[in-house]
């Protein structure tokens, strides 16, 4: 049985680690407000982008002239997989279930005896990756010193798959990220994003412009050249503002769970310590009552 | 006065124009283009440099953008930057930063073409620059 003493030290650590998981709730909470304005902020462009593109794509038709990133190479032995989790840690199942998803990915492509190839964003989805894949993570990058997310970061992203996929470094370039539903709701996903064909077929239905006799300046396959490197940005961009947004709503519940349990822990340590103290008094009456009665 | 239509300026952080406009000039790679309302349809390459809005209301807004796209139809037109700011807000800084980063891209270009492009770029800068530095 612990001491009056060591219980009292106990109520205090616990209190202590209640103090710091609640303001790293606050302050998850006060990021996750301001990440959720970003990532509303850019859905317009990532939007019009997908209209945009659609339109374009009508124009060229199914005509050869489409550029390879958009049409893949034609195989599909070599995938690339860009894996997007959170830089820290403390955040619920947040990181693991993107992980566990590319895993399970990754282990069927290598079962159907295809060759993958690993992008990691952000350092815990490597440190998971690492122990079963670490020989086909290619690199990985660090977002730990930004700290508010640009196009620019998912240009550099963007700009590296593209050269590597000039050197026909892979066929088929899947994008893992956390899909922000809720607070309380992250859903893993996996999308493809290179050949691009089959994303933009999708979007092409939703909109209504579509049918209008563009004019173009310069040509339609300049344009789309042009066009297709910067929407494999806008959609890496889109999944680490997700991603970002995701990662702060799953801190904050996690860190509302521990400061709930640092609270109940706290409860019951103050009861075993109250009733320890009662005892201790009782034993202490009952010691001298006796003492009395012996007299 | 002249018939208003939407005109929408977005960047991948943000939405920075979405209003009614009398015209808007478009700094096209072809040349610089002024659109009107009921212009056929057009999808231009933006080169860099100032877009400058006239709003309904009158109001004489400009803005520096960076490349991109332009999707005009009859109806509206959307500006699909890379990267946009308004005029009064523009750094030099950052200006100088960008005509540094291209001159490195045109110095390490490994081929030709990419070398004209970037070479291209640069001179596409410095003169957005020229037009804003004694500004």
């Amino acid at each position: 049985m612990a001491s009056l003493k060591d219980l009292r030290n106990r109520i205090a650590s616990v209190k202590a680690t209640q103090k710091i998981t609640k303001a790293m709730q606050m302050v998850a909470a006060a990021k996750l407000r301001r990440a959720q304005e970003a990532a509303e902020a850019a859905r317009p462009y990532s939007e019009r982008m997908g209209a945009v593109l659609a339109n374009i794509t009508q124009a060229i038709g199914d005509g050869g002239d489409a550029p390879a990133l958009m049409r893949g190479t034609g195989k599909d032995d070599v995938h690339l997989l860009i894996v997007c989790t959170a830089e820290r840690g403390l955040c619920g199942g947040f990181n693991s279930q993107i992980a566990r998803l590319a895993r399970e990915h990754i282990r069927r492509l290598l079962s159907d005896g295809k060759q993958v190839k690993i992008i990691c964003v952000g350092k815990k989805g490597y440190d998971i990756l690492r122990r079963d894949y670490g020989s086909l993570v290619l690199e990985r990058v660090d977002l730990r010193e930004v700290k508010t997310l640009g196009f620019g970061n998912a240009d550099a992203i963007a700009r590296k798959v593209i050269n590597l996929f000039n050197q026909d470094g892979f066929d088929v370039c899947t994008l893992f990220y956390s899909q922000f539903k809720s607070v309380i709701s992250q859903i893993p996903t996996a999308q493809q994003i290179i050949p691009a064909a089959q994303a933009s077929a999708a979007a092409d239905t939703g909109n209504g412009a579509g049918g209008a006799v563009y004019e173009y300046e310069p040509e339609p396959g300049e344009i789309l050249s042009d066009l297709i490197p910067r929407n494999i940005a806008v959609q890496i961009f889109r999944a680490l503002l997700e991603n970002a947004a995701g990662e702060m709503g799953a801190k904050m519940s996690a860190m509302d769970n521990a400061t709930r349990n640092a609270g109940d822990m706290i409860n019951k340590l103050s009861i075993t310590y109250n009733r320890q103290r009662q005892a201790q008094i009782t034993k202490e009456l009952i010691e001298i009552i006796s003492g009395a009665e012996a007299l | 006065m002249a018939e208003a239509f939407k005109f929408e300026l977005v960047s991948p952080e943000r939405l920075l124009v979405s209003e009614q406009v009398e015209f808007v000039v478009i700094p096209g790679v072809d040349g610089e283009m002024t659109v009107l309302a009921q212009h056929a349809p057009v999808m231009t390459m933006i080169k860099p440099g100032v877009v400058t809005v006239k709003t309904a209301a009158g109001a004489e807004e400009r803005y520096v953008v960076f490349g991109g796209f332009a999707d005009i139809l009859p109806s509206g037109c959307t500006l699909l930057a890379e990267s946009a700011t308004h005029v009064n807000d523009i750094d030099r800084a950052d200006i100088a930063r960008r005509i540094q980063e291209a001159r490195e891209d045109a110095a390490d270009a490994k081929d030709d073409e990419a070398r004209a492009k970037a070479e291209q770029f640069l001179s596409q800068l410095t003169t957005l620059e020229g037009a804003l530095l004694p500004a």
